[in-house]
């Protein structure tokens, strides 16, 4: 029985990794649409400041990740999650040194490594060094804040292909949470400020949100793990960020990621090691 | 193995690298603090020269107004009507002495020719002279305007662009000036806000260049819609068209952008022209807010546009000035291209685009040194001019700044930088643009007089040789006021004074300067070269018809020296393609050269 209950076991292992071979590594979707974004934009319209500052951006995460994970981890890491740090570094850091590019990228990287708590990074790596570099240098750097060319269409093409990606990784319901709580916000400010409800949205409509809200919120390392509590702490960042706003932060949906994202995360973590005290004390 | 070293270590240079934008900030405020001198012989002995402040002592009151526009956009006023402050300086009369024309933009103000008494003052002609109310209702206000002399009489006209009717004047001798607009064919309404003069096809006439701004359908003070404003911040092609208008030789001019090749409707604030590849043409660089640059070659049938191949139209800004000047001296012009610069916000830097080192002719290539030769950061940047201020024999540059200086305490950036991320559906519409209840964009900002040191930087010293005004600046020109041998400077503020800071330069740095005259070429000369050799150095310097931002310097071709110079040549290279060279000319004088038959 025992052999004839392995003989299909082992068949679905055969199976499964023949599965693995032939389809696509959910890894490397991000990856290539955040590519795809770069490329489109840049032959649309030209976004990149100079190809130097984006290949710097991204030369040093890779390199700080190959370098840090062979010392930790004693092997070479799979780069697909430094490519999108060191990619959303070259878009959304604005300035016309090199040497932020660089320096935001290799602190993103490393905070990985410096910044955990059991075992876990607290920050999105790419939030942390844009930050980071918001706060120290504000008079070298900036981010990217204005619009991408003039017409909707490559803004519908990149948000249908950013949520069907973002669905396939199971991280939808973060990206909808957030938007959804970033237009009731938006109402809700412009109530407050008398602002038009245009100007509460417009932020939104910009390329920065497009990698803000698929690439940096969704990060599945920093952020909490069960779906209900995904979405209310991404509802939080929200409202955090229209505190900031309110209070006329330019930066405030970095911000509020910077503030909120950590911070649940060791929640979660307290949480888990206080259960994980109980059950042992029960067992 | 135990991880815990490495830990430690990795910590440490965590917190090291995140020292270390702290230590480059300190760094620079200790370099900036060595510049720090304060008063006039320090500053005179320390960098070669100082500038006093003479508007008033001058005798010259004027303040400009801003317009006030449609209604609707009256949230927003202070930022749409941000700008019309030009100065630009003629020698109207032929005396031998400069004067200043200086435009005003609110409704019925006047603009003023302020005439050069010689004796250190000032006094304004403009009234008797019939270019003074010209900025009457319905007709638009004045942005800027240029000189040249269209007609080849020996008096230069005056150019007036508005957002409104643009307008030409002859001069009559410097008697008075005669409205030839009809007569020149020029288009009832366009919102310029750069123009100059050129002889594009070198027939020994001037021609002319306009940039449109905002488009020339929108009349700003009955606006039809208020989607007037750019769709982009950074792609804008929505602006204004523009217009280049042959000289036709009768007083009238044909109009033929579109025929040659200049068909853009970027947002246009700043233009400069010069034969940049040495092949004889006037080639013309348009500087662009909302977008990238434009540079457009003339093989003398066409013009090309060539911002993208040549490297200065790749990274979209908010281009507001365009000024040319041999930084290096190599005998080829640099250009610099102001941007907006707010720490935290919004860091463009602004553009310094050298000529690359084996690049030439039609395979010219710019490389961006603004940053690696400091005068990238210049705030909320507007005109700025090359000239040699200490005459020490190399080009240094005056950049005025600042937008809008209102509450000193609260201000718009935040507003500012939520619609400026907008789709073009939402920030193309002024009604969506967030109210700006007196607060101030950029104000209040110190200027940048950069000292060019000889050896690839440049130095601010403004606050040292005494420019320490915080007026919303706008343009700026440079000129000899009192045939002294030195640059002073003239600045037009927005809703701010007229200022002239009188330079007091060391004895030691001398100088030579030029006036040329064509025969064969256009009058005014504009478009002619000099190229001064002395000491194993050479420097070029080109008469031009405008620059900076609504700016025109005087057309006197100034050259410091440094100490002890032995002057070898003047190479005079001229519209028509002659060339004329003045073998060791004497130093400490203007050469009046006119153009031989």
């Amino acid at each position: 029985m025992s052999q004839s209950a392995s003989q299909p076991m082992d068949a679905q292992i055969l199976e499964a990794a023949k599965r693995r071979r032939l389809s696509f590594d959910n890894r490397y979707i991000a990856p290539l649409f955040i590519t795809f974004i770069l490329v489109v934009g840049h032959l649309s319209y030209g976004i990149l400041e100079s190809y130097e500052k984006t290949g710097i951006a991204i030369l040093s995460a890779l390199v700080a990740e190959l370098v840090l994970g062979r010392i930790f981890f004693g092997k070479w890491l799979n780069l697909a999650s430094a490519y999108i740090s060191g990619i959303s570094v070259g878009i959304l850091v604005r300035s016309p040194a090199l040497w932020p590019f660089a320096l935001a990228s290799v602190l993103s990287i490393m905070s990985k490594y410096v910044l955990r708590l059991k075992g876990r990074h607290l920050w999105n790596p790419s939030n942390f060094g844009i930050c980071a570099l918001l706060f120290l240098a504000p008079e070298t750097v900036a981010a990217l804040s204005v619009q991408w060319g003039n017409f909707k269409w490559p803004l519908i093409v990149i948000w249908t292909l950013g949520s069907i990606i973002i669905w396939r990784a199971k991280r939808f319901h973060i990206s909808f949470t957030y938007v959804v709580s970033f237009f009731a916000f938006a109402f809700l400010r412009s109530y407050i400020t008398g602002d038009s409800w245009w100007a509460e949205i417009a932020p939104i409509t910009g390329p920065m949100y497009q990698l803000f809200v698929f690439f940096m919120v969704t990060d599945p390392k920093t952020t909490v793990k069960s779906t209900f509590w995904q979405c209310v702490v991404v509802f939080f960042v929200a409202f955090v960020e229209m505190l900031l706003r309110l209070n006329h932060v330019v930066h405030a949906p970095l911000y509020a990621l910077f503030l909120v994202g950590p911070t649940a995360m060791v929640i979660e973590i307290w949480l888990e090691s206080r259960r994980q005290a109980n059950f042992g004390k029960n067992k | 193995m135990d991880k815990k070293p490495v830990r430690i270590i990795l910590a440490v240079l965590f917190v090291a690298l995140l020292a270390t934008p702290l230590a480059i900030r300190r760094i620079a405020a200790r370099r900036a603090a060595a510049t720090a001198v304060r008063d006039a012989t320090s500053a005179l002995n320390r960098y070669g020269f100082y500038l006093e402040e003479v508007g008033e002592a001058s005798k010259v009151k004027f303040t400009h107004q801003a317009p006030t526009l449609d209604r609707r956009l009256d949230h927003i006023m202070p930022q749409v009507a941000s700008m019309g402050a030009g100065v630009s300086i003629v020698d109207f009369d032929r005396d031998g002495w400069s004067d200043i024309y200086v435009t005003n933009s609110g409704e019925s103000s006047k603009n003023a020719l302020f005439k050069n008494m010689t004796d250190g003052s000032f006094k304004d002609v403009a009234p008797e002279l019939g270019i003074a109310d010209v900025n009457q209702a319905g007709t638009g206000v004045s942005m800027g305007a240029v000189w040249g002399d269209y007609d080849n009489d020996g008096y230069e006209d005056l150019f007036l662009y508005k957002w409104g009717k643009p307008e030409l004047f002859h001069n009559d001798a410097g008697k008075k000036f005669t409205r030839v607009t009809d007569k020149a064919k020029l288009p009832e309404w366009v919102n310029a806000n750069t123009a100059l003069w050129f002889d594009y096809d070198r027939d020994g006439r001037l021609d002319l260049f306009l940039g449109g701004y905002y488009s020339e359908e929108v009349d700003l003070w009955h606006l039809k819609t208020t989607k007037m404003m750019p769709e982009s911040f950074e792609y804008a092609k929505n602006g204004g068209r523009k217009y280049l208008f042959h000289n036709l030789g009768d007083g009238a001019f044909e109009e033929i952008s579109q025929k040659l090749g200049i068909d853009t409707r970027r947002w246009a604030l700043a233009a400069a022209a010069a034969d940049l590849r040495g092949t004889g043409n006037m080639d013309l660089f348009i500087a662009n807010d909302y977008g990238i640059s434009e540079l457009f070659f003339y093989d003398g049938r066409q013009f090309r546009e060539v911002g993208n191949e040549t490297g200065v139209g790749f990274s979209p800004k908010s281009g507001m000035n365009a000024s040319l000047g041999d930084v290096l001296n190599t005998g080829r012009y640099s250009i610099y291209v102001s941007n907006i610069s707010e720490q935290g916000v919004l860091i463009q830097g602004n553009n310094l685009w050298v000529p690359r080192e084996g690049t030439g002719g039609d395979g010219l290539r710019y490389d961006n040194l603004a940053r690696a030769m400091d005068v990238e950061i210049g705030g909320w940047s507007f005109g700025a001019q090359f000239g040699d201020l200490n005459n020490d024999g190399m080009l240094d540059l005056y950049l005025v700044n600042g937008y809008i200086s209102a509450d000193r305490e609260m201000n718009y950036w935040y507003d500012f930088s939520k619609i400026a991320g907008g789709n073009s559906t939402i920030i193309s519409d002024a009604a969506h643009w967030p109210a700006m209840d007196g607060r101030s964009l950029s104000g209040y900002q110190q200027k940048k007089v950069w000292l060019n040191d000889g050896a690839g930087k440049f130095v601010d010293v403004a606050q040292a040789v005494g420019a320490r005004d915080v007026y919303d600046g706008r343009s700026v020109a440079l000129v000899d006021l009192w045939n002294r041998g030195v640059l002073d400077v003239v600045v037009a503020n927005q809703k701010g004074p007229l200022l002239i800071y009188k330079n007091n330069v060391a004895p030691q740095n001398k100088w030579i300067a030029f006036e040329l005259e064509g025969s064969a070429s256009n009058r005014s000369a504009i478009g002619a070269e000099v190229r001064l050799v002395w000491d194993g150095r050479q420097q070029v310097q080109h008469v031009s018809g405008g620059s900076g931002f609504c700016s025109q310097n005087q057309r006197r071709l100034h050259f410091g020296l440094g100490q002890d110079p032995r002057v070898e040549k003047a190479e005079i290279r001229w519209p028509s393609g002659k060339v004329e060279t003045i073998q060791k000319p004497i130093i400490g004088q203007t050469y009046k050269i006119k153009e031989s038959a």
